[in-house]
């Protein structure tokens, strides 16, 4: 990938920060998130909470059902392929897919390597619960990071974790002498340029959304006064009563995460939301998944 | 002096950056408002419509009940500088789509005019009298037709992507995206020259 690729993918990130992207299953489910005003939507064959429910090994999607999304829908579509698996990402690159998730949803296909994502040029979101996570992704070529959080579970209490420890981290380097970067560097198991980039900037170089487990209007405008740049909402609104509403509430409230007033209106009978897992009661930790 | 970014989705901080980095170079201070609810659109000097996805853009500026206001300001003459979301923001009409937005600007526009990701690219040009820039095309839309009365400032491979027609300036690539400062200084000397004039 060249610079000027990596520049423009980077670029895309920035166009989606301030928005809501939408796991869809369907061209139809596509159809209301666009109408529901998401800035793209993730085209899988099963949304994360059903995953978990249906356990065994879960893989890239079916190129003909995300083919079908893309030709339904003008926003950006994104699509997941599993850690590690490289030819799952050439296949979704070869389809002219906007964005790949490297997914810890997904079954990891390596258990040491993550994609060298610097070979493709199509753009790379990847989750991390820290910010030596996120920073070995972006040296990987990752143009997007999200919080990994715990999919599927309706519980936003990792994506919270995630995003505060990812901002104490870079509060932290910002304060740093610079000769202490160095030592920072090895620790965290990243190059010095990438420190020194955070250190310099106090934020990450690329841009960073929220996901995992938000639910709610009220959850998407907590990560976004937590410091997250959008959200990605999955199993959250078509997993609920009304999505439609839902979906709509959540972008509102991610445009207006400071008004209080305006979300309170906002969280005004939205129906029914997604049955919550607490972290007690899962089986398979997905945020464990790729480090 | 005043300007308001259209705040609701999408790389507005971009602008503000560069708004900012040019406050030294006037005399008169710059504030920047973002633009995010009705209210925040009183006492404006000059409109940033920025990059971003226009379907959502467009989605809540009439959700959040700021359409007419916004809509107002433009026709009334207030200097806007609208880039990609923003372009398909001001054009009057859509390409294979039904929907318009604020309708402002005597064009007809392409969205996603160079396909998906892998469509987009980085290239130079003049835009006006501004010599070698930069253009960065996202997931750009072109302009397809133009209506007599505009002025076209900028065309790639024969294909209009910058205008100017009256106080709008309707851009298909992202200065926001770039360190070259000359639009958005173009940008603020238009507004200067209009509170000048009013």
């Amino acid at each position: 990938m060249s610079q000027s690729q990596y520049e423009l993918n980077k670029g895309l990130a920035q166009m989606l920060k301030g928005g809501v992207i939408m796991d869809v299953t369907t061209p139809e489910q596509a159809e209301i998130a666009e109408k529901a005003g998401a800035c793209a939507v993730m085209a899988l064959e099963r949304i994360p909470a059903d995953i978990r429910a249906a356990g065994g090994i879960s893989r890239m999607s079916d190129p003909k059902m995300i083919k079908g999304i893309q030709e339904a829908v003008s926003i950006p579509v994104m699509a997941k392929c599993r850690i590690g698996h490289f030819v799952e990402a050439q296949i979704l690159e070869a389809i002219e897919i906007d964005y790949i998730d490297e997914s810890e949803v997904l079954s990891p296909a390596d258990d040491i390597y993550h994609i060298d994502k610097t070979q493709f040029k199509v753009p790379f979101v990847c989750g991390a619960r820290d910010l030596g996570e996120a920073l070995r992704r972006i040296n990987e070529g990752a143009a997007m990071i999200r919080t990994k959080g715990e999919p599927g579970t309706g519980d936003v209490v990792q994506a919270v974790r995630h995003m505060r420890k990812m901002n104490s981290e870079i509060r932290k380097i910002t304060s740093m002498s610079k000769d202490e970067l160095f030592e920072e560097a090895k620790q965290l198991q990243v190059p010095y340029d990438l420190i020194k980039f955070v250190h310099e900037n106090g934020k990450l170089p690329v841009v960073n959304f929220a996901a995992g487990g938000v639910a709610t209007p009220a959850d998407a405008a907590l990560m976004m006064q937590l410091g997250a740049e959008g959200v990605f909402v999955g199993s959250g609104i078509f997993k609920s009563g009304d999505p439609e509403k839902r979906a709509a509430a959540i972008v509102q409230a991610v445009t207006n995460y400071t008004d209080a007033k305006l979300i309170a209106q906002l969280s005004e009978d939205l129906g029914e939301a997604m049955v919550g897992i607490n972290p007690g009661e899962i089986k398979i930790i997905m945020e464990e998944r790729g480090k | 002096m005043r300007i308001g970014i259209l705040s609701v989705q999408g790389a507005f901080i971009e602008h503000e950056k560069m708004i900012s980095a040019l406050n030294n170079e006037f005399e008169e201070t710059i504030e920047c408002v973002q633009i995010r609810q009705k209210k925040d659109l009183e006492n404006i000097d000059g409109i940033i419509l920025p990059g971003g996805e226009s379907t959502v853009q467009g989605k809540l500026i009439k959700d959040l009940d700021m359409y007419d206001e916004l809509r107002d300001k433009i026709e009334n003459g207030v200097p806007t500088l609208a880039t990609c979301a923003g372009l398909i923001l001001l054009a009057q009409n859509i390409e294979n789509d039904d929907t318009t937005h604020l309708s402002t600007l005597p064009v007809t526009v392409q969205r996603n005019a160079y396909g998906r990701q892998l469509g987009s690219f980085v290239t130079t040009g003049n835009a006006g009298e501004i010599n070698d820039y930069p253009l960065v095309f996202i997931r750009a839309p072109y302009i397809t037709q133009a209506e007599p009365e505009v002025n076209i400032l900028t065309t790639v491979d024969k294909k209009i992507v910058g205008v100017q027609y009256k106080n709008q300036i309707g851009l298909a690539f992202h200065p926001e995206m770039t360190d070259d400062l000359r639009i958005h200084k173009y940008f603020i000397e238009q507004i200067h020259f209009k509170k000048r004039t009013a």
